[in-house]
């Protein structure tokens, strides 16, 4: 108990020492950086991918419905995550994905889940190159997630449970980083997720290109890292935490832009 | 007194003139000198050596713009521009960028033609804070500019 | 998937601006894997510009140049319509190649 005490301490003194005043630093890093984004790249593997028959069926994913009905990927993203009559579950955009997968394409649900995010040295994986090109055929539209189902709305109310819950080793929440604004870890910016300005510009923005891993990150990836971060058991892509946690931000982040894929750090 | 002697010629040197040579016979003008990578240059794991193999030692010049950050968000990938102003520094045909405390210092070599202007962007890794060099080479000699470039290590905001 | 570049080409006054993004790892050696396995060096060493067949710029690389690489160069002479190419050659005999019109 001590010891949970001790880091406890040692972290919100870290944390809390660390108020921005270091925002514009990077400027003109960012502005040498331009608008070059090798997301591109990723955006054009993922149409194709979504073109491409696979699987026992010998299927594209054209007759993939995303919500706005089979095929349609215009504008598709920014409603998610969003229930889905079919499957009788809220989804996020890579659980929905994962079900075409297995369904249309007739594909084993373990091989399609078995690598979702890439690791160390790969280019990319299919699931990160579909969510880029999906979220590039949102770019611009306005972010409006559906809260209309029952079941919606309780993803809600649970992300926002977990959003706060402390726990692990370190007794830490998503919260103890994300709901103060103007704050950072080392000279990164933290955005504050309670707050719509906050969530909006950090939901838009991704998938992105992490620059320093020279590869396109997805949300769920990123929620994923902030629990390994955490110290919290591994998030799995599509599960009931990820897909509350994505309601919980992207709910916050309604009425905001999509300008995915964003370049990061 | 010391008496000068011949220096043999190494059996590395004998073989990069003997390509030089060869791919001269096999093109015309001065495209052929673009063609021979600087290999001991690459290879070269101090700064010393890697600018000794690129030729004499380079004197700064003010007609070299060379801008890096001054600070970078991670080593992995600094945007690094180099423009040199032909009024003021003629007849560069090689542009070379080196990081000071990389593994290997030589990044990148440009051979430019005539009639390309003397300017590269690019995005390089630097292990860590350190002087980057930009060197070019004109009629055969060697002028620099170099700067300092800050490299943090990420924290985990996204 | 690599082998794919990018390009813009754009005329502005007298000089024609080119922009090239390409898609490679550009590994250096000395990373391991999660497996703790070295990763293997992988990457350009050649890279070339073309307007129409006269080279423009040609580069040699290490692997120190950025994943993904992104290459700017300018020069005097080309007109919109005109053919801009970039060819790269990496340490594992692979290629890449990529063309666009000047605008």
């Amino acid at each position: 108990m001590k010891t949970v005490f001790f880091w406890s301490v040692c972290l919100a003194l870290s944390l809390g020492a660390a108020r921005v005043p270091a925002d514009g630093v990077f400027d003109q890093y960012r502005d040498l950086m331009g608008d070059d984004n090798p997301a591109v790249f990723v955006i054009d593997e993922g149409e194709e991918l979504w073109f491409t028959a696979q699987g026992p069926k010998s299927a594209t994913l054209e007759a993939c419905d995303l919500g706005l009905g089979s095929g349609v990927t215009a504008g598709a993203y920014v409603r998610f995550p969003r229930y889905f009559a079919d499957t009788n579950e809220v989804m996020d955009v890579e659980a929905r994905l994962v079900h075409c997968m297995t369904t249309i394409q007739g594909r084993d649900l373990e091989s399609v889940t078995a690598k979702p995010y890439s690791l160390r040295g790969d280019l990319g994986t299919e699931i990160e190159a579909l969510v880029t090109w999906l979220a590039a055929e949102s770019e611009g539209e306005t972010i409006a997630p559906e809260q209309t189902h029952a079941a919606e709305r309780e993803m809600y109310v649970l992300g926002e449970e977990i959003f706060f819950y402390r726990a692990g080793p370190h007794d830490f929440s998503c919260a103890t980083c994300h709901e103060q604004s103007e704050m950072r870890i080392r000279l990164q910016s933290l955005p504050d997720l309670t707050s719509h300005a906050g969530a909006a510009n950090a939901w838009g923005s991704w998938p992105a290109y992490r620059i320093s891993q020279g590869l396109v990150r997805t949300m769920g990836w990123r929620m994923r890292d902030c629990f390994r971060q955490q110290r919290w058991p591994e998030l799995q892509m599509g599960s009931t935490t990820s897909i509350a946690l994505q309601t919980y931000m992207a709910v916050n982040a309604a009425g905001g832009v999509m300008s995915a894929p964003g370049l990061k750090r | 007194m010391t008496t000068m002697k011949a220096k043999p010629i190494s059996r590395r040197r004998w073989l990069q003139w003997t390509l030089v040579l060869g791919a001269a016979a096999a093109l015309p003008g001065r495209v052929w000198a673009t063609l021979v990578r600087p290999d001991a240059a690459f290879g070269a794991t101090a700064l010393d050596q890697a600018l000794a193999a690129l030729g004499d030692a380079p004197s700064a010049h003010e007609g070299i713009e060379f801008v890096t950050p001054d600070i970078a968000e991670n080593g992995a990938v600094v945007p690094i521009r180099v423009a040199v102003d032909s009024a003021a520094l003629p007849n560069v045909t090689k542009v070379s960028i080196l990081v000071e405390m990389n593994p290997n210092p030589l990044a990148a070599s440009f051979n430019i033609p005539l009639g390309t202007e003397v300017y590269i962007e690019t995005r390089v890794k630097v292990a860590q804070t350190c002087t980057l060099y930009a060197v070019v080479e004109a009629d055969g000699q060697l002028f620099m500019q170099s700067r300092e470039t800050k490299v943090t290590l990420g924290g985990c905001g996204g | 998937m690599a082998g794919r570049i990018k390009i813009r080409a754009q005329k502005k006054g007298d000089i024609t601006e080119v922009k090239a993004l390409m898609r490679h790892p550009m590994e250096t050696g000395m990373r391991k894997d999660e497996a703790g396995e070295a990763i293997p060096a992988h990457f350009i060493t050649e890279v070339v510009v073309f307007h129409g067949d006269q080279t423009v710029m040609q580069g040699h690389w290490g692997a120190a140049v950025s994943a993904n690489p992104f290459l700017g160069v300018r020069f005097e002479g080309g007109e919109p319509g005109d053919t801009v190419r970039v060819t790269w050659e990496d340490n594992q005999g692979g290629t890449g190649e990529g063309q666009t019109t000047i605008r």
